[in-house]
């Protein structure tokens, strides 16, 4: 090694930077292929996943008879006409369905933050007894299936005469009723620092205005969290408003969209996909105004 | 202002004990640290005078009235917590207006105070930030800002000054003495570190297991320690501690030789402090060591030092002795700078007749 050295040959060994400069080209490389593989894999699945939600599109948009005898997704002719025509296909124009869903949907949202957001605040916070027995009893709800308690609960309503009517659907919401969103919002507000509420404390608020002024506002991901899976299950809910609502006047968007599979005659299949086309967007509208609280109200908080 | 009275104040989690039976009494005006280790019960506390935490037992007045089951909003005190707990969603001027506005004050004087506030601890130019834009000395100034507006009778501090790295601490420590000084409003203060302790306190209340230990102007505890737990808590470094026996009014200290002592026969220890430990022959009580250790401060250098029978002593001496590790060098006590303490640990006195 020496010798080399000495005759004037140590250009051709590599200096330590250019070792550097190669093992780096090599990493880059290497991190490049594997990002490729990663990337393929992905908008693959993704494609798998996004499929449907393609072919109702699609099929929103072909005539009847080639939504199942054609394996193309592109229409040979676009029925646009299915969207005017399946608006008001029915007795009761789909004007009228969309205006129930808003009014049941957002109602329940209200309710269930406003409810819900309570609920968790007196188990996160509060002092009462038994308050461990009534945690363990709110969580073991989230284990009953709804359909189990569908019956009991429909006979509750009849005898209360609110059956033909919102009340069943909304009033629960006003009741902390769904326990998935109280934990959630349980562990939320365990994360926020009790010293908050000990400083308002001292600044001169009772617990309502704690949970008022403080925890709520540094609340805003979970509330939104909880506002986007309420409306969404609200507003795609089914089987509560099939038991609840008997006037077609009176439904919801999904029941309507049931009421397209005529048990008698022939179906008007690209009329009900441009009719759950458009039944999406309101979701689609809600979700991207309130992931953005979320994130935003992460940052705000400056609390992670 | 206001005295703080505690009077046989108990603390019971479940069963457990953690705070028994205090009397303590914090004069009108005062600036009172309580000290101790972790878990002695000086954060409880504080807590339970602030009204964050009930009493199981006893009671605490302020002022004249007994504040027992007022709500904490109600006891006109302000309280700086260890984590600043500022309202990360309002700017700093809400943070330090929140107060004032749930007492229903009038938008001017809410403004005037708030106003004083930031040009006391100058924080004018924040106001408008929210608390994560602050750094950690602005956001504890913005805490004291809101503990002076809303001009309390009592101030509480739950170790303020834990989260500051060491160079804003000593800045920090200063600002709030100055603070003290300008309001004048009595002020209790909770720390474990004893620097803080003895710096800004006008006394000293050092807690231990639950217990009140002492309570004394940090001259009195620094020089006139009750106990043992006292006597090596104050100070910085520790006192050192020379196990002993006891026998008909003379204590065989190892290394050292004998000395009067005024304790019943038996265990007993010795205690001095590094700067009253000699280097040389100069003292009462003479012994012969190694130097293990130097640590050279600048304006002092502690040595460390091994005795004879394997004992460990710490001296405090001038930044010009030139001592190595290796060294043979002697030991010196004087008499007057020993504390005596008995088996349990309590301070004997000093023994006047010389052997």
């Amino acid at each position: 090694m020496a010798d080399t050295t000495l005759v004037g040959a140590a250009p051709t060994h590599p200096t330590t930077a250019q070792i550097a400069a190669a093992i780096r080209e090599e990493r880059a490389r290497r991190g490049k292929r594997a990002a490729l593989l990663k990337h393929i894999f992905l908008i693959i699945t993704s494609l798998v996943m996004i499929y449907p939600l393609i072919w109702m599109l699609a099929s929103s948009l072909k005539p009847d008879n080639q939504i199942f005898g054609n394996l193309g997704l592109w229409p040979s002719e676009l029925r646009w006409e299915n969207y005017t025509a399946g608006w008001n296909a029915m007795a009761v124009s789909f004007t009228r369905f969309f205006l129930n869903s808003t009014f049941v949907t957002v109602l329940s949202v209200i309710g269930n933050v406003i409810s819900c957001s309570f609920a968790a605040y007196a188990f996160a916070r509060l002092e009462f007894s038994g308050k461990n027995i009534w945690f363990a009893l709110m969580m073991m709800t989230l284990m009953i299936p709804y359909h189990v308690v569908l019956i009991p609960q429909y006979i509750l309503f009849l005898k209360a005469g609110w059956v033909d009517s919102y009340l069943p659907l909304i009033v629960p919401r006003f009741l902390a009723g769904d326990a998935f969103f109280i934990f959630l919002m349980v562990q939320f507000f365990r994360q926020l620092p009790r010293d908050l509420d000990e400083a308002a404390m001292i600044d001169g608020c009772n617990p309502f205005k704690i949970y008022w002024a403080i925890i709520l506002p540094l609340s805003v991901p979970a509330m939104a969290t909880a506002a986007i899976f309420s409306f969404i299950w609200t507003w795609e809910d089914f089987l509560g408003p099939l038991v609840y609502l008997n006037d077609m006047r009176d439904y919801t968007v999904p029941l309507a969209l049931r009421s397209f599979i005529a048990q008698d005659s022939v179906s008007a299949y690209g009329q009900l996909f441009a009719m759950s086309v458009l039944s999406i967007v309101p979701i689609v509208i809600f979700f991207i105004i309130f992931q953005r609280l979320i994130i935003r109200g992460i940052a705000m908080s400056g609390l992670k | 202002m206001a005295a703080v009275t505690l009077s046989e104040v108990r603390k019971s989690y479940g069963g457990l004990e953690v705070v028994h039976g205090i009397d303590l009494e914090v004069k009108s005006g005062e600036f009172l640290v309580l000290v101790g280790p972790s878990g002695c019960g000086k954060s409880t506390l504080l807590r339970m005078i602030a009204g964050l935490e009930e009493i199981t037992d006893g009671t605490i007045a302020i002022g004249e009235r007994i504040v027992n089951d007022v709500p904490a909003s109600q006891r006109n005190l302000s309280m700086v917590f260890q984590s600043y707990a500022l309202y990360p969603h309002m700017s700093v001027r809400k943070n330090l207006a929140f107060g004032l506005t749930n007492l229903r004050m009038p938008r001017p004087e809410i403004e005037r105070r708030v106003a004083e506030a930031a040009k006391i601890l100058q924080i004018g130019e924040l106001l408008e930030r929210k608390p994560r834009q602050l750094s950690g000395g602005q956001k504890q100034r913005v805490a004291i800002g809101r503990a002076i507006v809303r001009e309390p009778q009592l101030f509480l501090f739950d170790e303020p000054l834990s989260n500051l790295d060491a160079e804003l601490r000593v800045q920090m420590r200063v600002e709030l003495a100055n603070l003290y000084n300008r309001l004048g409003t009595t002020m209790i203060y909770v720390t474990h570190d004893q620097v803080e302790a003895m710096t800004m306190a006008t006394r000293i209340a050092v807690l231990s297991k639950g217990n009140i230990e002492q309570v004394g102007t940090p001259y009195e505890l620094y020089n006139f320690p009750r106990n043992r737990f006292v006597a090596t808590f104050i100070g910085s470094p520790k006192m050192n501690i020379l196990e002993a026996n006891a026998m008909g009014g003379a204590a065989t200290v190892a290394d050292f030789g004998t000395l009067p002592v005024v304790v019943p026969d038996g265990p007993i220890s010795v205690g001095i402090r590094p700067e009253q430990v000699l280097i040389g022959r100069d003292g009462d009580l003479v012994a012969e060591g190694k130097v293990t250790l130097v640590e050279y401060l600048g304006s002092e250098i502690f040595v460390h030092l091994r005795l004879a029978s394997g004992r460990d002593m710490l001296a405090k001496a001038a930044n010009t002795a030139q001592h190595k590790i290796g060294d043979e060098v002697s030991v010196a006590l004087r008499r007057e700078s020993l504390h005596t303490f008995d088996a349990n640990g309590l301070t004997a006195p000093r023994a006047t007749t010389t052997a």
